[in-house]
């Protein structure tokens, strides 16, 4: 596999529909390496969707995206190895220990010592002492952070995360949200959906507003996160 | 690819080790298939001729069936599946890992079935262990391709478990018929060894061209 990497994402005109919904409707928006990009809104807004067309698990029913010069439709698996996602689900095998997923992913992303990675992953997440217990046996905070480190294993370029504060505790969120500003230091392309406006607060450089799968407005550095989302979405109504 | 699908093996037989949750099931099932039978067709210790090859087979294809629908009922279950779909690598690899999960439950399986069938129909399934094991193992191949393809392809249907039987025995057909008539020339006083290679050329013919299409068909099936 030619090794593959780009510094800029552009959605151009996207659109998604599932039979005769429509959850994607013309969505165009460009980020470029060292930026967190929040996709804000509400529930069926399409943020997960969007994600999932970035993360190119759909196709665009209509329009592209491209990864610098690339597409999914050309570069396929070489692109797959510069993109990590961490989904709503954790995309975790319970049965496995911490471990185990975490070698094992690291192993299908092409790392050279699976083991090694894994451990090292482990002691970014705080988890090394129970590394060897099975996922099953883990909260929900610690299973996020585990995922986390799924999705990063391999160094990607492009980082999407859907709902990533979800049942950490303020330790776990403060370590997320430094990690968060982590990679955006080291030239990622952070894509981040989410409801929780006040921890988003300060961390994106841009946000897009969805809502009904439409763009309602896009805000570069924002600030009062929460006001421009009821001020945005009353006006969307 | 051959790493990729070493690592979904390895990782499936990991998990299955720690649940034996399609062990179990599996084995339960087909077992209680070839008692059903044995309780309603063997009479005053006489078994019906030919019949322990249709039971074999029978009870091959409907515990295949339970184990088939749970394999990627896991990896629906935390959506691992999505995770496995963004892996660099080539997604038939992924396939070549489940399949082979797949077969090697199933032969643990018939290594438990082959012996029960023999004792139970007094059935000299084992006088030829060599073409036997070729007979199963081709079969089981061919029977968990199409399964294992249909079974990725129906993982977000609403009705899988309705489905997959219905789409899957119609397709094997060919398979479960090859691998009774084998079976069955096996079980012949005078065995025609001509006749079972036949037999067995048939379905190594069925696995290649079901192998072929699968792999050419699970990328475009599991994209979107």
């Amino acid at each position: 596999m030619i090794p593959l990497d780009f510094e800029d994402l552009t959605a151009e005109e996207v659109s998604r529909h599932f039979g005769r919904r429509r959850a994607l409707s013309r969505i165009s928006f460009q980020t470029r390496k060292s930026s967190i990009l929040g996709l804000l809104g509400p529930n069926g807004a399409g943020k997960s969707t969007m994600l999932a067309v970035l993360a190119t698990l759909l196709r665009p029913s209509s329009g592209a995206v491209r990864y610098g010069t690339h597409t999914a439709a050309t570069s396929g698996a070489a692109l797959r190895s510069r993109i990590g996602i961490l989904g709503h689900d954790l995309f975790l095998y319970p049965e496995l220990t911490a471990r185990e997923n975490l070698a094992f992913f690291a192993g299908l992303y092409g790392a050279k010592v699976p083991q090694a990675a894994a451990d090292a992953a482990l002691q970014r997440s705080g988890l090394a002492d129970r590394a060897d217990d099975p996922v099953a046996s883990f909260s929900r905070g610690m299973r996020q952070r585990v995922a986390l480190e799924r999705a990063l294993i391999h160094g990607p370029r492009l980082v999407l995360l859907d709902e990533p504060f979800t049942g950490l505790d303020d330790t776990s969120t403060a370590a997320l949200v430094a990690r968060l500003q982590g990679l955006r230091e080291s030239n990622a392309i952070v894509v981040l959906a989410t409801h929780d406006l006040d921890l988003a607060e300060g961390l994106l450089d841009t946000a897009l507003f969805l809502r009904d799968g439409r763009i309602a407005e896009t805000v570069t550095r924002p600030d009062a996160l929460r006001s421009t989302y009821r001020t945005i979405m009353r006006r969307s109504t | 690819m051959i790493r990729t699908a070493w690592l979904v093996l390895k990782k499936d037989l990991t998990v299955e080790v720690r649940s034996l949750e399609i062990a179990y099931t599996t084995l339960f099932f087909a077992v209680s298939c070839v008692l059903f039978f044995a309780f309603a067709l063997v009479k005053e210790g006489k078994a019906p001729e030919d019949g322990a090859a249709g039971i074999l087979w029978i009870a091959i294809a409907f515990g295949g069936t339970l184990a088939l629908g749970r394999t990627f009922e896991r990896e629906r279950q935390s959506e691992t599946l999505r995770a496995l779909l963004m892996a660099p690598a080539a997604r038939p690899a992924i396939y070549v890992g489940k399949l082979l999960g797949i077969v090697a439950l199933l032969v643990a399986a018939e290594i438990i079935l082959v012996p029960l069938v023999a004792f139970l129909f007094q059935a000299p399934l084992l006088s030829h262990p060599f073409w036997l094991g070729a007979v199963l193992l081709t079969g089981t191949l061919g029977f968990a391709t199409v399964g294992t393809l249909f079974s990725a392809m129906l993982v977000r249907a609403r009705s899988r478990d309705v489905l997959l039987p219905v789409l899957l025995y119609p397709i094997t057909v060919p398979v479960i018929i090859a691998g009774v008539r084998a079976t069955a020339a096996l079980l012949q006083p005078d065995v025609e060894l001509a006749l079972v290679r036949f037999w067995v050329a048939l379905l190594i013919a069925l696995d290649v061209v079901f192998v072929t299409l699968a792999l050419w068909t699970f990328e475009p099936l599991m994209t979107d």
